[in-house]
């Protein structure tokens, strides 16, 4: 083999693994990423039940209920809509009413929205950005929400993953 | 005072790295050998002076001193020793601290052991070392102080976070930081090749041993981290694809690509170009980690920070090393001579192909971390790339990359024989498949490709082991003569055989995990029984105690194994008044490999409790894959051929560890 043909080869076999990654991550970006909704928009956008998403918002004060091996359902709002949720499984620490979270799951048929994962993650002053900036944008900003970390507060996090099918997997 | 005192000597740190920025260079031009070893001092006065600063700090922390708004604001009095010390890292400014003075560190090694490198060159190195060092001391002072006080100081402190009052915290982000730092020195040693034009196999030599130690402390540092996760988040989990995690991620793939080039170049005096590049890109990427966790522009587990000004200056940081450092590249690269050839199939293709596939996996990581952030910032819509993006496009690359590994090591240099290396990874290729067929036929459910996957585990091992065996001549030679040879096996052949098997080690205890981990969450009442992969657990009952700045409730699980007790378990969940905010203290039982993992919810109206109970079959493999991978480096470093020609560089690696 040539200096030449050698060079080639390598450029070849670059080039080749290049595309492969390429494909690859097309592929993986058409099927698996989540996009982020608050309320407002979900009712807004009129999304197809069994779509993932992640949902943002406030937990409604007062509409927390337990139910039976460790089922839960609470509303998450965003001061222009309430959309509820149904949760199997262990809360995060930091999960309170009025707090902000995150959840990970699809709307069922009857727009309830089924989370698989709740994420929590605040403090007495800090909420989760996707939240704040969402509110913000939407004009829901309260200063008592966002009172920065400048003061020295740090974001806790915690995160609960329960899972759909039943208690035992 | 003491305060005012660290302050200063962080100031007077700046002062020297700014003289040892300018003068040495100015030194190399003129050929002045004074000028020239001025960076020798500056570096070790510097490294004093750092110290003095970091140690100020942490006896501000230690005495729990509340007029500094950075022990106000993270300690506490009632805190545990440990956690005051490990505290002065758990923030934002301490941790910068900590981070310069580790940069401080490696720059004064360089100093103190670098006698026989060529004077210029050391004072190139460790001019571009007070570079980046400078910067990020003005970092500190402009935008990150830990030194402040407080006008009224008060009484006591608002404590640590509490998932941070761990003994992780203590480990975790200082090997971490010796990771990421020291990738630092190869960059400054390409950048030197790069200035003055010249590079050589000796230059390879030279930065292997400071790439390897870096990546060591890297392998453990994400190793250690992924642990501190899983038992201290309460649901565990030991990877998220958090962008944090991928940002300590990506130096370690360009790392593994740069140490493995690295041996080209020193071997062969080929891919001189390329190495130099890695060099700069994996420090890039160290640097670009950095930014990602300390900007705040994440929305992720880890990013504490949350304030504009310290992203924007991390930010111009970011942008004048990785522009500067690629111009410089971009300009002078062409002038550096090429070096041997080699065949396509060969050691040396091999390992240009680990390359390849480990820096477009890392490209695939960057992708999906930054991926957000950009279309957060042009089309203005919130989404995440979570496990399933990485599973479709990182994971293939990887297998990819675990199939061929077993085969580098066999090939010749310059022109190897497949069909040769084919036939002696035979046997291991055939224990791949006879699990493989164990695996199918004894399982039930899961997935079809754990097996495959695990069977690849195998392969991988099997082809660590057939290069030991080739190489020592096991089952062709007499016993005798293999045990010679095996004693006479240069070191950094014991290091590749065992961090090679340690990939297939983690291989095989990811897939088990993630396959056939099984998961019993319920509310459970005292004397109820739980029954978890042919464990009972049963619940003895609830107790209260007081912690030094906590309350904790702690749940006694028995756990028994058909009829016979074995152990008690006692997950507990505290909660910090000072914060206001619980942790959950997760309770494992290691059996083997594989581990009982239980934490604790809330406790309900009526007196029960809401449990969450995991068996984990060989999780623990894991981790002590990473460990073989370490303990392989290190093997590596002992080796005597790093010490030939160049013996000072393997001793300075040598101290470097007791101190750690």
């Amino acid at each position: 083999m040539t200096r030449k043909q050698r060079r080639m080869t390598i450029i070849g076999g670059s080039l080749a693994v290049l595309a492969l990654a390429a494909a690859l991550v097309l592929n993986a970006l058409r099927d698996s990423i989540v996009f982020f909704s608050t309320p407002t928009m979900v009712a807004e956008k009129h999304v197809q039940p069994g779509k993932r998403f992640r949902l943002g918002g406030l937990v409604q004060p007062g509409s927390l209920q337990r139910g039976d091996n460790l089922a839960v359902t609470f509303e998450v709002a965003d001061g222009g809509a309430k959309l509820p949720v149904a949760f199997k499984g262990i809360l995060p620490d930091l999960f309170r009413e009025g707090q902000g979270i995150v959840a990970e799951g699809a709307l069922d048929a009857n727009g309830v929205f089924k989370a698989d994962t709740v994420l929590a993650k605040h403090d007495e002053t800090y909420m989760p950005k996707d939240v704040a900036d969402a509110l913000k944008k939407q004009g829901h900003w309260k200063d008592d929400y966002g009172a920065k970390a400048s003061d020295g507060v740090k974001p806790a996090a915690t995160t609960a993953q329960g899972n759909s099918q039943g208690a035992v997997r | 005072m003491i305060a005012e005192a660290g302050h200063y000597a962080l100031v007077l740190a700046l002062a020297l790295a700014l003289i040892q920025s300018v003068v040495p260079p100015i030194g190399a031009r003129l050929h002045d050998a004074a000028l020239m070893n001025v960076a020798r001092s500056t570096a070790l006065a510097q490294l004093l002076f750092v110290g003095a600063s970091f140690v100020a700090l942490v006896t501000l922390h230690v005495t729990s001193d509340f007029s500094v708004a950075n022990v106000y604001e993270n300690s506490h009095s009632m805190k545990p020793l440990i956690y005051k010390i490990t505290g002065v890292w758990g923030n934002h400014e301490g941790s910068m601290l900590l981070w310069v003075s580790i940069l401080a560190l490696f720059g004064g090694l360089v100093a103190a052991f670098g006698n026989n490198l060529p004077l210029s060159l050391r004072a190139h190195v460790l001019a571009v070392q007070a570079w980046i060092a400078s910067a990020f001391y003005l970092f500190i002072l402009m935008t990150s102080n830990p030194f402040l006080r407080i006008v009224n100081p008060p009484i006591e402190g608002r404590d640590l976070n509490p998932v941070l009052q761990d003994i992780g915290l203590a480990v975790h982000p200082p090997m971490l930081y010796l990771g990421y730092v020291g990738f630092s020195i190869s960059f400054s040693f390409a950048i030197a090749a790069l200035i003055e034009g010249r590079i050589d196999a000796a230059w390879a030599r030279w930065v292997r041993p400071w790439t390897l130690v870096a990546w060591i402390f890297l392998t453990l540092g994400i190793a250690m981290g992924s642990y501190w996760a899983y038992y201290e988040l309460g649901w565990g989990g030991w990877w998220f694809w958090d962008p944090v995690e991928n940002a300590s991620l990506m130096p370690w793939l360009a790392g593994t690509a740069l140490l493995h080039s690295a041996l080209v170049m020193e071997k062969r005096n080929a891919l001189k170009v390329w190495t130099i590049l890695l060099s700069i890109l994996t420090f890039s990427l160290s640097l670009l980690g950095t930014f990602l966790v300390r900007s705040g522009v994440i929305t992720s587990v880890h990013a504490f920070a949350n304030d504009p000004t310290r992203g924007v200056f991390i930010l111009l940081i970011l942008c004048l090393f990785i522009g500067g450092s690629l111009s410089l590249f971009a300009g002078r690269a062409t002038s550096l001579k090429q070096g041997g050839l080699f065949a396509p199939i060969s050691r040396e293709g091999a390992l240009v192909l680990n390359n390849l596939l480990l820096t477009v996996a890392c490209a695939v990581v960057l992708f999906g971390t930054l991926y957000p952030l950009a279309m957060e910032v042009l089309a203005d819509f919130k989404m995440s790339v979570g496990a399933p993006f990485y599973n479709l496009s990182f994971v293939p690359l990887f297998v990819l990359l675990l199939l061929a590994v077993p085969f580098g090591p066999l090939l010749a240099w310059k022109r190897g024989d497949l069909l040769g290396v084919t036939q002696r990874l035979l046997t291991a290729g055939v224990a791949g498949l006879v699990v493989v067929a164990i695996v199918w036929a004894w399982t039930r459910g899961g997935s079809a490709l754990a097996p495959l996957a695990i069977g690849l585990g195998v392969f991988v091992i099997g082809g660590a082991l057939t290069d030991l065996s080739e190489r020592t001549g096991l089952f062709r030679l007499p016993f005798a003569t293999t045990l010679h040879r095996a004693r006479g096996l240069p070191r950094s052949a014991w290091g590749s055989v065992f961090a090679h098997a340690g990939l297939g080690v983690a291989l095989i205890g990811i897939v088990c995990e993630t396959t056939w981990n099984s998961e019993y969450i319920a509310t459970m009442r005292p004397n109820d029984v739980a029954q978890v992969a042919g464990y009972e657990l049963k619940l003895d009952g609830l107790l209260e105690r007081q912690g030094p700045n906590y309350r904790e409730m702690i749940a006694q699980f028995n756990v028994s194994r058909d009829g016979s007790a074995l152990s008690v378990m006692t997950p507990s969940k505290r909660s910090f008044t000072t914060r206001g905010s619980s942790t959950t203290e997760a309770a494992l039982l290691t059996r083997g490999a594989s581990q009982l993992y239980i934490s604790l919810g809330d406790v309900t109206a009526d007196g029960a409790i809401a449990v969450r109970i995991y068996h984990k079959p060989l999780v623990l493999l894991i981790w002590w894959g990473p460990v073989l991978m370490a303990l392989g480096g290190m093997l590596s470093l002992s080796d005597r051929r790093l010490r030939v020609g160049a013996p000072k560089p393997a001793r300075a690696k040598q101290r470097l560890q007791p101190a750690e």
